[in-house]
């Protein structure tokens, strides 16, 4: 007898998309605090000040500035890493993903849970002193903490419905962190255009394309550095795993695995919205982005993922937020065999 | 680290007879426990505390800055109870879980142990935890007591007595797995040459049990566990035992419910439910029947299975039987429904409500250890002999002011097990808590968990309190002529 998956519950679709999310924005943070380090060091002083750009990328500019003043080093880290205040930092982003996976510890795998254990375990004793020891080898700890998970969860959880709500939440995150990486930085570095085949323009486009782990792939695509190739290499390649098309359509791909609704067409609103922004990226060419202004083009990319994520909500979570109260139970056909 | 120290200061030591020599069950551990290298042990115990930690096997506790999460201390050494021990351990259990159950039924239907006055049936209907909610209800099976955690101790002879039955959501049983499965991990080298019988088929008989309780129009049963949330100090146990069953682990905001039955809210829709696990103490399980300002449970629960459109597990109201002035008729209910004497004796017990027990009570709380009926967890008790005046006082007029809420019983020496201390080995008081499932037959795991009060001298071995824990060997009945020999 062919017996049919289990439907996940609301709460529980609701916790591991946020596990997910919560997993990739800390490996994004980690990495955008390395990356920036290792520039910094190769910089002359007069470039010095890359520290605040850190900060606009996660968006929490207005809080930093409250409560940490001005953006040195040791006041960025502090911030992005170990304030448990801010919400974005890799401190809070890791208790709330372990919490998630507290909460769905009988759906995720053993092994999924003792990885985010174990990074958690990494950044509790890390926050205890007041500075990381050594700021790279941490960033790279969490990072490969967070990769692990990440595989850790592609080899031993089944590929259910449960599964693709954690890729539809991590593919999310990784989109939105490209996207304000791409932005904060594309009109910071513009101006240096002056300083065109000077060897700093170059370190700090590469920087960029570290950021997102995409160097040496954006050297194989297109060789030499140019700011409207990484543009079209971080915003619109189909296989680079944290360009913004790559991701959307993975999205994509697991909310119709989700619904089982054919590809090319939808059931919901998140499908329908998330459908809308894939054939967008499809079927767009970076020199028309660039010429009708990319900043213009971000913030609408903002909006519409806002939207696929409230989308998401609604469509599936908010059985759970709906509260008690004078549901009538609709009961599914398959399930029901009473007298 | 040896042995040759250890001292068994006049306890009943599970190991050591009273002249010191071993106890011909526990001599191929101790030879493998002395053979190591020096500090190997150590090194074994700081591995199988960090892979405790790291397997986030811990519990939450109370009064602590929230969601502060300590693993439960494990102890390497093992404690061992021979075939021919369990065998009547085992024996005693199911006629005592039969018994039980058979009183709960007869005091919501017909109350005919009270009618016949073998016990007294103010003491019944005053209990705190019987539930008027109940009368007349017929759970599946006639099942009441369908996961029981019953508290054994030894005294200073040896004898096993049953200290309590916790019949009402009794946890601890994964930390019975887990330690299992940490020590096979850690020192694999200790169970050689003994057949010791495994634990790991707890989570199928026990999904066994739950689809056996099903309202019988379930083909196949939708079993859920139901649990507060991760808060709860024993939620670590609520998600592995719902991962190894392979069940859904539910919150009450998750599930509707009225008459019609339960269901559960789906990413797909509503999903009905069949048999509940449910580890929320009846008083949170629905608003609607029980304390209606509970946030915990589900409003609707109890008419669904009143309607008998769901099982639950353990049934409401079963929880009468815990009330330790009841436990003190536990043998009685044996003789009544079993027409048989208890193989596992009570703790004698004094009752307060009767002025004579009281009258000695009163005058010897500095020896008693004094309980109320409705506590647990080691809250709400009077250890005499450890104990200050003061204390001794403040129970005098509890127990005069509500002689029915409390009951005595003489301190016991309980037993002892060599554990590892600093960097020596030495006795810690232990109990035992087995594990009883009840459907359509009376399982009992062989094991169990075996608490350690890790204080020196300290008989209280509750989590709560600072116990720790050992694994459990219960070996198996051809257990190799080696024990056998001397």
């Amino acid at each position: 007898m062919m017996v049919t998956p289990k439907p996940l519950l609301s709460r529980v679709a609701d916790s591991v998309y946020w596990m997910g999310r919560y997993i990739e924005r800390v490996e994004n943070v980690a990495r955008f605090l390395g990356v920036n380090q290792n520039l910094m060091l190769d910089l002359p002083r007069a470039y010095s000040n890359q520290w605040q750009p850190i900060v606009d990328t996660s968006g929490d500019r207005v809080p930093f500035q409250a409560r940490h003043g001005a953006a040195t080093e040791e006041n960025v880290v502090r911030f992005l890493a170990f304030d448990p205040q801010n919400r974005n930092s890799i401190y809070s982003c890791v208790v709330a993903a372990r919490e998630n996976a507290r909460s769905v510890r009988e759906t995720i795998s053993s092994e999924m849970w003792e990885q985010i254990n174990s990074l958690y375990l990494l950044v509790m004793e890390e926050s205890r002193k007041r500075v990381p020891q050594v700021l790279p080898e941490f960033c790279h700890q969490v990072r490969m903490g967070c990769h692990l998970f990440q595989g850790v969860t592609e080899v031993t959880m089944s590929h259910n419905e449960a599964w693709h709500f954690i890729r539809v939440g991590t593919s999310l995150e990784r989109a939105d962190k490209t996207t304000r990486m791409l932005d904060v930085k594309y009109f910071i570095l513009l101006p240096s255009l002056s300083d065109v085949g000077t060897p700093y323009d170059d370190i700090q486009w590469a920087a960029v394309l570290k950021s997102v782990s995409g160097f040496e792939m954006y050297r194989k695509r297109f060789g030499r550095i140019s700011p409207d190739r990484v543009v079209e290499f971080l915003l619109l390649d189909g296989d680079f795993p944290r360009a913004v098309r790559h991701c959307i359509g993975l999205a994509d791909q697991s909310l119709h695995a989700i619904t089982a609704t054919p590809p090319g067409a939808f059931s919901c609103a998140a499908e329908q919205q998330i459908g809308l922004l894939r054939s967008e990226l499809d079927y767009a060419q970076s020199d028309d982005i660039i010429k009708a202004g990319l900043h213009e083009f971000f913030d609408a990319l903002q909006l519409k993922m806002n939207r696929i994520d409230e989308c998401i909500l609604s469509d599936f979570f908010a059985q759970c937020l709906a509260g008690a109260a004078g549901v009538s139970p609709r009961v599914l056909a398959s399930q029901s065999t009473a007298p | 680290m040896q042995f040759s120290s250890y001292d068994t200061q006049g306890f009943y030591d599970e190991m050591f007879e009273s002249n010191g020599r071993a106890r011909p069950h526990g001599r191929l551990l101790l030879e493998t426990v002395e053979s190591l290298s020096h500090g190997q042990l150590l090194r074994y115990k700081h591995a199988a505390e960090r892979l405790l930690l790291q397997m986030g096997i811990t519990f939450n506790v109370y009064g602590d800055a929230e969601g502060t999460e300590r693993i439960f201390p494990f102890d390497l050494i093992p404690r061992i109870v021979p075939a021919a021990e369990w065998d009547r351990i085992e024996r005693g259990l199911q006629q005592r879980v039969r018994a039980l159950n058979a009183f709960i039924d007869d005091i919501y239907h017909d109350q005919k142990i009270l009618k016949d006055g073998t016990i007294p049936s103010d003491i019944v209907l005053s209990a705190v935890s019987y539930r008027k909610q109940c009368h007349g209800l017929a759970p599946p099976r006639r099942v009441w007591c369908h996961i029981t955690g019953t508290d054994l101790v030894r005294d200073r002879d040896g004898q096993y007595y049953v200290l309590e039955d916790n019949l009402r959501v009794p946890s601890g049983v994964s930390y019975v797995l887990e330690n299992r499965e940490v020590l096979k991990r850690i020192f694999p080298g200790v169970f050689e040459g003994l057949s010791v019988r495994p634990v790991a088929e707890y989570p199928s008989r026990l999904l066994e049990m739950l689809e056996s309780i099903a309202p019988g129009w379930a083909p196949n049963p939708c079993v859920v566990l139901l649990t507060p949330g991760i808060y709860n100090s024993a939620y670590f146990e609520h998600s592995f035992l719902a991962q190894q069953m392979g069940v859904r682990l539910v919150e009450g905001r998750d599930l509707v419910a009225d008459d019609r039955g339960v269901f559960m809210r789906t990413t797909k829709g509503l999903e009905r439910v069949d048999v509940i696990y449910r580890r929320i103490d009846d008083d949170f399980l629905d608003p609607e029947a029980f304390r209606p300002d509970s946030l915990l449970g589900v409003p609707g629960l109890m008419a669904a299975y009143k309607a008998g459109r769901v099982a639950l597990a353990n049934a409401p109201g079963n929880g009468v039987a815990d009330d330790k002035v009841i436990y003190a008729y536990v043998p009685d209910m044996i003789r009544y429904y079993e027409d048989s004497d208890p193989i596992l004796p009570n703790v004698p017990t004094y009752l307060c409500w009767r002025e004579n027990d009281r009258q000695y009570v009163l005058e010897h709380l500095d020896q008693l250890v004094v309980k109320s009926a409705n506590e647990s967890g080691g809250y709400g008790m009077l250890v005499g002999p450890h104990s200050t005046r003061e204390q001794q006082q403040e129970f005098a007029q509890k127990i005069e002011a509500n002689p029915r809420n409390f009951i005595a019983q003489p301190t016991l020496a309980l037993s002892r097990v060599p554990t590892i201390v600093g960097e020596q080995f030495q006795g810690r008081h232990v109990d035992l808590r087995p594990y009883v499932l009840c459907g359509k037959e009376i399982y009992v795991l062989p094991g169990g968990l075996t608490r350690v009060a890790m204080k020196k001298g300290s008989l209280v071995v509750n989590s709560s309190q600072g116990g720790g824990s050992k694994d459990t060997w219960v070996l198996a009945p051809a257990a190799g002529g080696r024990q056998q020999q001397s």
